[in-house]
């Protein structure tokens, strides 16, 4: 599948902004979310300003962006239209999280509870994002399981990592320490998740076949001898990206190490090194990392993913 | 609305492709081109016609396919490929505008060019690739089955089909109702045992492809046939004369 870049952004940028804004919601409900305004206005800025770039971004490969709003309307059938319903929604109980928060309207016992309805509908809107892939049948390694799992672990892993950071940067060493150990464990999860994805896109067995394309199986092996055209089409350039393939395990030992490795032990030296500025520095890295490979996960993950009518273009199996 | 008709469609519209009589000249693909880039889906864009890398958008591709068995024999298999419209068409579920839909009174798909956002998702879902993007129109065009030319009243009613199966010198296209078991095309499937593209997608495809009929490769019909033998002998047909002359030196 062709990675778009406008795609890939949103995904990754709007899963950490939501993934941000759920560990934000623990920490109020665990009573350590520091009330300092600065702190407010940073963290829940760039959490809701990730979401907000990510869901604009979305609308970049739009053939006619002025028409999304009729996106909204097929939440019965269709899970990007579930995906627009419940990232709007989520807007609210998380714009009056930040709100009750910063500006302590609202006792922060009720702030919190309003933090937990919204970290809920960003999962939800995760989820539904996960779904517009995990649906599609004729693209198996999209088509199970670890798909919603990678995307319902990545997004908060990344969330988690750049917390860690934010509260360090703002001085709540303590409240630092604890989403640390939460990024720490997030990341193992992650990395986990992505490696049996990987395992399972790999020893699943093929779904289609050139012979089930044609149904000329039975007539022996089956292969394209004459394509309809000389030049790629919208067919081939959309679902038959074929770059990735050949670099496929270079760029996924490029995405576990910076993705997961590389921040993974950042985090744990911030157990040793206790200084502010390392502790910053290390935080620093691993959000930058985690950044860049989850990047790569994201690419890869469109990249790598055969599509059914590429067995009419000479692929045997997808 | 993109959600499917609630019961299957009574009237199920489509194409039998015989793979056995297709001989891969692409005039159904040009026919459609010519056709369609003037009807409803107009234009058919392209893009860079008469440069290097001309490319744009055709509802019906023509591939070719060669298989080979255990023995190593190989087959020549022409292949169109076009829109099925399936009864489970997740093309039309995945739309999240609505623009995508499957109509009630007789099984066609289609997308509403006005409302469609150019998402591109229902080519993600489609198996067989039936859907193009046109990047100018920045909408998704897609076999309409010809509906501006099979219930249109100004063409004599045996032009009222799709331009694919009215183009076609071979006769390998049929259109007709694959809802009605009596209809010519139904009967033309079960005489020949038809069959779904990739039924394990779980589309439930209306149009139905025809195998090419088994090889013949017993000895006998290795030999060339032995009609010109009997040709010579045979004095049917000839006339009053040649058959006189023929009696007289037999």
């Amino acid at each position: 599948m062709h990675p778009a870049k406008s795609v890939i952004f949103f995904t990754t940028a709007s899963g950490a902004g939501y993934g941000l804004l759920v560990w934000l919601a623990v920490l109020a409900v665990m009573g350590m979310l520091p009330g300092d305004m600065l702190f407010g206005f940073i963290a829940f800025g760039l959490g809701l300003g990730l979401v907000t770039a990510g869901l604009l971004s979305s609308t970049f490969h739009l053939g006619h962006p002025e028409r999304a709003w009729r996106a909204f309307s097929q939440w019965r059938s269709s899970w990007l239209s579930r995906e627009g319903v419940a990232a709007v929604l989520a807007f609210v109980p998380l714009g009056l999280f930040a709100l009750t928060w910063i500006f302590a309207l609202a006792p922060a016992q009720t702030a919190a509870m309003i933090g937990v309805v919204g970290a809920a509908m960003s999962l939800v809107t995760i989820y539904t994002t996960s779904m517009i892939y995990g649906s599609l049948r004729t693209i198996p390694a999209w088509h199970n399981g670890w798909t919603v799992a990678g995307y319902l672990v990545l997004g908060p892993m990344n969330g988690a990592v750049i917390l860690a950071f934010l509260l360090a940067l703002l001085g709540a060493f303590e409240a630092a320490q604890v989403v640390t150990i939460i990024a720490a464990v997030m990341l193992v999860l992650g990395l986990v998740v992505k490696l049996l994805y990987w395992q399972h896109i790999h020893s699943a067995p093929a779904v289609s076949t050139a012979g089930t394309a044609t149904g000329l199986g039975h007539l022996g092996k089956v292969e394209l001898s004459a394509s309809p055209h000389d030049q790629d089409n919208y067919l081939l350039r959309e679902m038959g990206f074929r770059i990735a393939r050949k670099h496929a395990a270079k760029l996924r030992r490029i995405a576990i190490a910076l993705g997961f490795a590389v921040p993974l032990a950042c985090l744990l030296l911030t157990a040793l090194l206790t200084a502010p500025l390392a502790q910053m520095l290390l935080l620093l890295v691993a959000v930058f990392a985690c950044q860049i490979g989850v990047t790569t996960e994201r690419w890869l993950f469109f990249a790598e993913a055969k599509h059914a009518v590429t067995l009419f273009y000479g692929e045997q199996a997808v | 609305m993109t959600s499917l008709p609630a019961q299957p469609t009574a009237k199920k519209l489509g194409l039998v492709i015989d793979l056995d009589i297709c001989v891969g000249c692409h005039a159904c693909a040009v026919n459609c081109k010519e056709w369609n880039t003037s009807g409803k889906s107009a234009p058919l864009t392209d893009y860079d016609p008469y440069g290097k890398k001309p490319d744009g958008v055709w509802l019906n591709r023509i591939h070719t396919f060669e298989t080979t068995d255990e023995q190593g024999r190989g087959q020549t298999v022409h292949f169109p490929r076009s829109c099925l419209h399936c009864e489970d068409a997740p093309c039309v579920t995945v739309c999240p505008t609505g623009a995508s839909y499957k109509r009630e009174e007789d099984g066609i798909v289609l997308v509403n060019e006005k409302t469609c956002i150019g998402c591109k998702l229902c080519s993600w879902a489609c198996p067989y690739g039936a859907r193009e993007y046109d990047e100018n129109e920045g909408v998704m065009k897609k076999c309409t089955l010809c509906i501006d030319k099979i219930y249109n009243e100004n063409l004599p009613e045996e032009s009222r089909v799709p331009a694919c199966v009215s183009t076609c010198p071979a006769g390998a296209r049929s259109f007709g109702d694959l809802g009605d078991p009596d209809s010519e095309v139904s009967k033309l499937v079960a005489a020949r045992q038809g069959y779904d593209l990739m039924p394990e997608q779980e589309t439930k495809p209306v149009n139905k492809y025809l195998p090419p009929r088994p090889r013949q490769d017993g000895r006998d019909s290795d030999k060339a046939p032995r009609m010109l033998k009997h040709a010579d002998e045979s004095t049917d047909g000839a006339g009053l004369i040649a058959r006189w002359v023929d009696k007289v030196l037999s």
